[in-house]
């Protein structure tokens, strides 16, 4: 059941970026090129999410568990660290610099080409070295 | 004037957004690709493989098999510049590792549950996208 409401979700999601214009690089860059000419869709691509998920998000206030008896994940400490902000910078770098993210890098991967698998594999690299480099900058940080 | 790109838009956010719902009031998770993906990858989240495994294979197939099937054309459109790809890649895969989250945790997730963290991280994911294509696009025309 877990894996079966898995599939749907990614599914549900990856038709959304789909349908949402998240898989065109030009678009994505188009949003983030706010003094080129800038394209407004993603506001519309992000407000559309975030309504139906803070509707959940009140839901989970009124139950103890989700349907399939997990506990709903808690509110982490609202602490701003090094690494939220050193990692949303680098990953905005990379977002900006060819128009993908995670979710759609994968969602596109079937008509992505080439570029497509070398972005998502030189991802997976990427996700593989960040713990290490995570150690490092709480280190450094403590100097 | 409506531009017809900001309906579908607003149809694509609203599955992405219900998406993430149906996964955290039926399975109690947080819909955040980076982070499934990356549990998978640096073997965090191995306890629940199966349940991740299910989410990737649902966000590759449902989009991919759609397209296949009704031959609608689809681009990614991204850049030519394998250099410019891998470098993108790495700094996706890392930063988002580092924060803990990309668009969907960080963007949707957190957003519609007015999280600070989720809300810092966008600030500057976003900035750094900006800045990326500026930089880039108009004043280096890399990409």
């Amino acid at each position: 059941m877990r894996a079966l409401f898995a599939f749907l979700a990614g599914g549900l999601f990856g038709a959304g970026l789909y349908v949402s214009g998240m898989t065109d690089t030009t678009k994505v860059q188009g949003w983030l090129d706010v003094f080129g000419a800038w394209d407004p869709t993603l506001a519309f691509v992000l407000g559309g999410a975030i309504l139906p998920m803070a509707l959940a998000w009140n839901v989970t206030t009124r139950r103890a568990r989700s349907t399939l008896g997990t506990e709903f994940p808690s509110r982490p400490a609202p602490r701003i660290g090094h690494n939220l902000v050193v990692g949303s910078v680098l990953f905005g770098a990379g977002w900006g610099l060819v128009g993908l993210c995670p979710g759609p890098a994968v969602a596109s991967l079937f008509w992505g080409g080439t570029g497509g698998l070398v972005f998502v594999a030189a991802m997976l690299a990427g996700m593989l070295a960040a713990p290490p480099v995570r150690e490092r900058i709480d280190r450094l940080a403590t100097l | 004037m409506i531009d017809p790109d900001w309906i579908w838009g607003l149809a694509g956010g609203l599955m992405i957004g219900g998406a993430a719902a149906l996964f955290l009031l039926v399975n109690g998770r947080i819909m955040g690709a980076s982070g499934i993906i990356g549990g998978l990858v640096d073997r965090s989240g191995w306890n629940t493989a199966l349940e991740r495994g299910a989410f990737l294979a649902g966000l590759l197939l449902v989009p991919g098999l759609f397209v296949l099937a009704t031959g609608v054309p689809a681009q990614t459109n991204l850049t030519g510049n394998l250099w410019a790809v891998i470098a993108a890649g790495l700094l996706v895969g890392l930063g988002t590792r580092l924060a803990n989250g990309c668009t969907s945790g960080h963007g949707v997730c957190g957003i519609s549950r007015f999280s600070l963290r989720g809300m810092v991280a966008t600030v500057f994911y976003l900035l750094a996208g900006g800045i990326a294509v500026v930089l880039f696009r108009h004043w280096l025309e890399v990409v």
